[in-house]
């Protein structure tokens, strides 16, 4: 938050005696003269919401299963696109239900449904975290030069925002791929370039009330330049909507990933990935449920996970949600949102 | 200022020497609304129109009117926060409305601002550390072990605890955020400091401790204070020399003893008799002026002296042409008024009006509308004609 200035509290060429805490003091004491930004309040808000905790367990998981997906090949001893012709598809050539030796089934090549939906969380969770990434860089850009700017800037960019946003994306992601050919970086790209309109908007309209400010207006008052006062004074209070909308457009981002994927226009077979499975379910599932289940489930239960997360998240950092601060008021710690209360911190001092 | 006078002394010294900045015919309108759907601009606000001032080296000078009259736009001008649509603003004999970006750098750095909403003024996601170290990153001042060492010092003589330095402004108290804001005006050790309504978001007992703050500093630094304030009881304390604004105009402008004293403005009399008195008895007998109607537009000022429309003394040649600003009824040159009607010593405001109870009585010498308790009567000093 500080990059400017060293953020430890040594005392160094002070003159006075502090007078907050003497360097025994104890923890929460040194807490208290540390300064207790807004994240880490909304962090401590949000350890207290057991959903979220909850959520972000089941995320933490499904990122665990991604990244140690070979690891699911060393136990089964199937590679990912390996097709068990003769153990893998009954005589009728059909999938094979869950079994001991294809835990989750296979589907109609003969693949082990289990090993597929552990890779295919690396790209859902890397096409919903790099297009997310994407569309807030985007959208931040594009809102605050929009709103802080404003005049000429601000007609162009608010045109183009409201372009963006009445393109039909399924049509044009069709058209695009079709030129462009299915890959992970087109899907992240169409994905992105379709998005940051809303995060710009938002942005945007953040940015237009905290330009009246009168912390900017000291902020200019002081003599500096139009990029600091966007980048040091404005982006860090439009950053936790921003945040909020972010971790909700994360599980959207893996839905569009998926239906991309379902209408063909997602990454090429063989690739293992949860829309393309559900895809190929389609002519299988009367006859082979687990086909359709559990790549489906894999992509409910994250989807699941991401929006309850971003629930918990937006409850976080929004101080009014009467029920998150009456669960952290009687906690050790103060919600600072309350005036009030901040007065009766006993650490504050005056001394007039 | 007048709480500590020996420790100004240039304050006090006489007019010969060149004012610290002069504010000359300075016009600020704000084009608001449309017409049409393409122009902007075809209705404007007259925020500021025609205001000139000066405020010489060491002294506080008050500037005071209702909400909306424009104190706040003339401040954020001479702060070249706005660029005026007309007129010109001489700090320290250099012209500051035509500077460009990179000179006004410099003079960025002797006129600083004291915000009135401490809530507002501090960023809520930076810590305090970093707000007061501001000025000095901005400008390039010094390492950060240097800044911090700084800060802590700004931070100290400000009355607040140094330790508090990686706080944020949310875990202060009202009082407490206004003395950041002190600080971080302070910290270039500025020339000028223009004090927007600083305490007017305070409780009663801080507003106190943040003027008594403000004092001492001023007589430490030497800071020569624009303070502006719609509480007349504060700006008579701290002030000088006190203006008075009227929709964007100054209507008087005195010394401040003389304009509670021997006020001349019809606006200022009533500003002035709405004073709360501590005393109830003289609050019962003493006459209140209540002026009629709402403060006009600025989109659509009325012509001539702007006051004429709730103006008890308005006559025909009000609404035709502007009174000049200058001095009336014999006043002494520091002492300057916009009205072709002025008050004499001594003569009730409500004297001519229907408009206010005790009307047709005749006026009471040594009764003007507004002295606290205990204060001896100024208006024999003797400056009528």
């Amino acid at each position: 938050m500080s990059g400017i200035l060293p953020t430890s509290t040594s005392s160094e060429g002070v003159g006075p005696e502090p007078v907050g805490a003497p360097p025994g003091a104890p923890v929460e004491e040194r807490r208290a003269i540390e300064g207790r930004s807004p994240w880490l309040l909304a962090w401590q808000r949000l350890r207290r919401d057991r959903v979220a905790m909850i959520s972000l367990v089941v995320i933490v998981l499904i990122v665990l299963m991604a990244v140690f997906a070979p690891l699911t090949t060393t136990i089964t001893g199937h590679p990912v696109n390996e097709q068990y012709r003769q153990t893998g598809l009954t005589p009728d050539g059909l999938p094979t239900p869950p079994s001991s030796e294809f835990w989750l089934g296979t589907d109609d090549l003969g693949r082990d449904i289990f090993v597929r939906i552990a890779y295919g969380a690396r790209i859902s969770l890397l096409v919903g975290v790099a297009a997310t990434a994407l569309t807030v860089v985007i959208g931040v850009i594009v809102g605050l030069a929009a709103g802080f700017l404003g005049g000429f800037v601000d007609t162009v960019l608010a045109r183009l925002i409201d372009v963006v946003l009445s393109v039909p994306f399924i049509l044009v992601a069709v058209a695009l791929v079709s030129i462009t050919g299915p890959s992970l970086l087109v899907t992240v790209l169409v994905i992105g370039f379709f998005s940051w309109a809303s995060v710009a908007r938002i942005v945007r309209g953040q940015v237009l009330s905290l330009r009246e400010r009168e912390f900017v207006e000291a902020a200019r008052s002081l003599g500096a330049s139009d990029s600091r006062i966007m980048f040091v004074d404005i982006l860090p209070n439009v950053l936790a909507p921003v945040i909020v909308y972010a971790s909700l457009l994360i599980p959207v981002v893996i839905v569009v990933e998926a239906t991309l994927s379902f209408l063909g226009l997602g990454l090429p077979p063989p690739t293992a990935d949860w829309g393309g499975m559900i895809s190929e379910s389609q002519n299988y599932y009367t006859v082979a449920w687990w086909f359709v289940v559990f790549p489906g489930a894999a992509l409910l239960v994250t989807t699941l996970a991401f929006n309850l997360f971003g629930d918990g998240v937006r409850d976080a950092f929004d101080p009014r949600a009467d029920r998150i601060m009456a669960e952290v008021s009687d906690v050790t710690i103060e919600p600072l949102a309350d005036v009030d209360a901040v007065e009766a911190v006993p650490t504050v001092e005056t001394r007039d | 200022m007048s709480a500590n006078p020996a420790a100004t002394e240039p304050a006090t010294a006489p007019s010969a020497a060149p004012p610290l900045l002069t504010v000359d015919h300075v016009t600020k309108t704000f084009p608001v609304g449309s017409t049409s759907l393409w122009r902007r601009g075809d209705v404007l606000v007259h925020a500021v129109e025609d205001v000139s001032l000066e405020i010489r080296t060491g002294e506080t000078l008050g500037l005071v009117g209702e909400t909306g009259c424009g104190k706040s736009t003339l401040a954020r001008c001479i702060a070249r926060l706005y660029d005026v649509t007309s007129g010109t603003v001489t700090f320290d004999g250099r012209d500051i409305t035509a500077l460009s970006r990179r000179d006004l750098r410099t003079v960025r750095r002797e006129v600083q601002m004291i915000f009135q909403d401490p809530y507002g003024s501090l960023n809520p996601r930076r810590r305090v550390g970093s707000i007061i170290g501001d000025p000095f990153v901005i400008h390039g001042l010094g390492s950060s072990r240097d800044v911090k060492r700084r800060v802590q010092e700004l931070m100290e003589r400000v009355g607040l605890n140094p330790e508090h330095y990686n706080r944020f402004p949310a875990e202060f108290s009202g009082g407490q955020r206004q003395r950041i804001g002190v600080a971080r005006a302070l910290a270039l050790q500025p020339r000028l400091v223009i004090c927007d309504e600083p305490v007017s978001a305070l409780d009663v007992s801080i507003q106190a401790q943040i003027i008594n703050l403000l004092i001492d500093l001023q007589s430490d630094f030497g800071l020569t204070y624009l303070f502006i304030s719609h509480d007349l009881s504060v700006v008579r304390h701290v002030s000088d020399r006190v203006a008075v604004m009227y929709l964007g105009q100054l209507v008087e402008v005195a010394r401040t003893e003389e304009l509670f004293g021997t006020a001349r403005h019809p606006y200022t009399r009533a500003l002035l008799s709405a004073l709360p008195v501590p005393d109830p008895d003289i609050a019962d007998s003493r006459r209140q002026t209540i002026l009629v109607g709402d403060l006009p537009s600025p989109t659509d000022p009325p012509s001539g002296c702007r006051f004429h429309t709730r103006c008890p003394r308005a006559q025909a040649d009000c609404a035709a042409t502007t009174p000049p600003l200058e001095p009336v009824l014999g006043d002494l040159r520091e002492h300057r008024t916009a009205c072709f009607h002025p008050l004499a010593t001594g003569e009730e405001l409500a004297s001519d009006s229907a408009v206010t109870p005790g009307a047709g009585e005749p006026p009471v010498a040594g009764d003007p509308p507004s002295r606290p308790a205990g204060t001896a009567p100024t208006d024999e000093g003797g400056d009528r004609p």
